[in-house]
């Protein structure tokens, strides 16, 4: 792999101390706490952890498409220079699409049942102001850039006449046509079969190195991080516990919660050995407990983590956790 | 559907004792190998009615034997649209097969009675919810199955055979009175566990019981089913789509592809000597969770690999040839006109391939577009 290199660059994407919560008539509920990423050109960056942890809300909120009761209650996000938190929906629609690409999990829950593929990407461009040949020109090239067999006539083709795996190609085609600087991806492989899946991480690697487009890859599949993205966030009960290069935090990682975790995953190869288990089940969002939210289930808890909750801190070789506990201290 | 040909006496004649679940050179680590198969199915056929006027009928199982080892775990690995649920259904009765029979114990299952049969098998599928009872308390539902097996003499007794049926599945006995929607996905898979073995079942099909499930819960249910599969002797069907969990619990692997087995074999042998060029792609697609560039790293083989149309094309009438061809790397003008017989290559390890074991070369593979079946209407697949 030849992956730029993405540390000179200012970021396409900076999220500062992000909140998100539930406003209720008793208050405020609490879903996603001070999350911190930057995301430079040519960089892939991982967003990952269980149902709940608050991923694809962080997500949503730096697309602005929170939905009220839910809101941004604290922190920034910039794209560039904009500020996007608190910008007028249109100006976020002007930048959605042509900055800032989204794919999603289902591509039939974003494609048109009633349009045709071709129509439904040039619209994308139309409303971006590209004239109506010109985008028909550019859907085809889009179609063709994610590697879908005769453009042409896919163009003509209604979304359910597609696999799913061409669906989301063409999800992927839709979303990059506008040439975006940033693409937002919220579990896109996920419902696909594996064979499919490696197609189209490849064929985003391939895309985003061309364009040095930056990426950021939400995922609860430690395995489809560990291969795809360059850095990663792990997130817990809607907060950052671990963040770093994904070699690093792969081969030692600094919180007990990515520890936990990776020894959870099950894997093709080694030895064939009982799966390591978290007892419990993560808090549900809003009932975060006081402390440090995974103290009740982790092995290496001391009394004060109830307490306390541990901020993100710098542990080497650019890994930074949220854990009082260093991993030199840790029982077996 | 039980023609004379398909009586249990045929079996050993048909391509099933092909199986290799037994064998003495059967590789897996339990001496129950060596004893009759609990379960076992013979030539399985199950052909679904076309979906519109348009469509074709589809077919979801092209001819499937196996057999099941008592106290064995054989697992069933393949992608959407193989047919490995299907496999389920009729292996449980749910479903009637279009052609070819299910043994149970040497009989014909169709010989049960629904509750004889439930007391021998039992199914544990994906979504625990489905098959909870909304309104039923925990110990609701497990006295039910307790009751109407008589695996208690009455409600004084089932009462403390639900507490055991918590512990075994590690869920204290605060959870008797809990309805489904309140425990999490993980409480209720093991609640639907405790339901499925509260019948004392000799055999477990498990259609993908893990495949809804976050990654430390998924760790807990796959060690819970190993745990009681050695402490009551069960027998294990496992369903999935994901190798290494597969892996995890399986004697064997069989991986289909298109309504058929393509390889099987001892675990060990699958896994590190796969033979099928599908059960490698499936294995090199596999995301290993340590960052070695393993995924993205090869893929310039790519170009080669499946086409993208995400559909297993299933036989359809009148084709012939292997199922697997328009996305074979290493396919031979052979595999165009002759479909390749599950057969067994070395030792208990078998394939369906005239190449097997054949190495992908670099650059000597036909092109994408050579054989890339077009999309059309309504591909067959699996029935939700």
């Amino acid at each position: 792999m030849t992956d730029r290199n993405v540390t000179s660059a200012s970021p396409v994407l900076a999220i500062r101390d992000l909140s998100v919560g539930l406003k209720t008539r008793t208050g405020v509920t609490e879903l996603v706490r001070s999350v911190s990423l930057e995301i430079r050109p040519g960089e892939r960056v991982g967003l990952v952890g269980e149902s709940g942890s608050g991923k694809s809300l962080t997500m949503l909120a730096v697309m602005g498409l929170l939905a009220s009761p839910v809101t941004v209650t604290g922190g920034s996000v910039t794209l560039g220079e904009t500020e996007l938190v608190g910008a007028p929906d249109r100006k976020l629609r002007a930048l959605r699409g042509s900055e800032i690409a989204m794919v999603y999990q289902d591509p039939m829950t974003s494609l048109d049942p009633l349009q045709r593929i071709g129509e439904q990407i040039a619209e994308g461009l139309r409303a971006h102001g590209a004239h109506r040949n010109e985008a028909e020109e550019r859907a085809l090239a889009a179609l063709a850039e994610v590697q879908l067999p005769d453009p042409h006539r896919l163009a003509r083709a209604y979304p359910h006449e597609l696999s799913g795996g061409m669906r989301q190609r063409v999800m992927i085609a839709a979303a990059l046509a506008g040439n975006p600087r940033l693409l937002l991806a919220d579990e896109p492989t996920t419902a696909l079969d594996v064979t499919i899946q490696r197609q189209i991480l490849s064929l985003v690697a391939r895309i985003q190195r061309a364009r040095n487009l930056a990426v950021l890859w939400v995922t609860h599949d430690l395995g489809v991080a560990a291969q795809f993205v360059q850095r990663l966030a792990v997130m817990y009960a809607g907060r950052m516990v671990e963040v770093g290069p994904t070699a690093a935090v792969f081969g030692a990682p600094q919180h007990p919660y990515t520890a936990a975790l990776l020894a959870a995953v099950p894997s093709t190869t080694g030895e064939r050995s009982a799966l390591g288990q978290i007892p419990g089940s993560p808090p549900e969002p809003g009932n975060f407990p006081p402390g440090c939210s995974f103290a009740s289930r982790c092995r290496q808890a001391r009394p004060g983590c109830i307490r306390a909750e541990p901020a993100l801190e710098a542990r080497g070789d650019g890994v930074a956790a949220a854990c009082f506990v260093p991993p030199a201290e840790w029982q077996p | 559907m039980n023609s004379p040909a398909e009586q249990p006496g045929s079996m050993p004649g048909t391509d099933a004792s092909a199986v290799g679940a037994s064998g003495p050179t059967a590789a897996g680590p339990s001496a129950a190998v060596l004893t009759a198969p609990v379960l076992a199915a013979a030539g399985l056929v199950k052909v679904y009615p076309p979906a519109g006027r348009a469509g074709q009928p589809s077919i979801a199982l092209a001819g499937v034997s196996l057999e099941l080892a008592e106290g064995a775990c054989l697992g069933v690995v393949g992608e959407s649209g193989c047919g490995k649920s299907t496999l389920a259904r009729l292996l449980v009765g749910l479903e009637r097969p279009t052609a070819g029979t299910v043994l149970l114990q040497g009989q014909p299952v169709t010989n049960f009675r629904r509750p004889e049969l439930a007391r021998r098998l039992q199914l544990v599928s994906q979504d625990p919810f489905s098959s909870l009872n909304p309104r039923l308390t925990v110990a609701s539902a497990l006295t039910e199955v307790l009751l109407v097996h008589r695996r208690v003499p009455g409600r004084k007794q089932a009462e403390q055979r639900v507490a055991e049926l918590l512990d075994m599945v590690s869920l204290g006995p605060q959870f008797a009175s809990r309805l489904p929607h309140e425990m999490s996905g993980g409480q209720a898979q093991r609640v639907a566990i405790a339901r499925a073995i509260a019948a004392e079942p000799q055999i477990l099909i498990l259609d993908e019981p893990t495949s809804a499930l976050d990654v430390s819960v998924r760790a807990g249910i796959v060690n819970l089913l190993a745990r009681l599969r050695s402490e009551l002797a069960l027998s294990y069907l496992f369903i999935s789509h994901d190798m290494a969990v597969i892996r995890q619990l399986s004697d064997q692997i069989g991986v289909m592809y298109a309504g058929r087995f393509v390889e099987r074999g001892p675990w060990q042998s699958v896994m590190s000597a796969p033979l099928h060029p599908y059960t490698r792609a499936l294995l090199t697609a596999v995301p290993e969770p340590h960052p070695d560039g393993s995924l993205l790293g090869s893929a310039d083989d790519l170009a080669h690999d499946a086409p993208d149309t995400g559909k297993v094309q299933v036989a359809a009438s009148g084709r012939t040839g292997c199922p697997y061809f328009p996305r074979c790397p290493i396919r031979i003008d052979k595999c165009l006109t002759d479909d390749p017989p599950l057969e067994v290559v070395t030792g208990a390890h078998e394939a369906a391939c005239y190449r097997a074991g054949v190495a992908v070369e670099s650059g000597g593979v036909p092109a994408e577009s050579g054989g890339v079946p077009a999309e059309s209407g309504g591909p067959p697949g699996e029935r939700a």
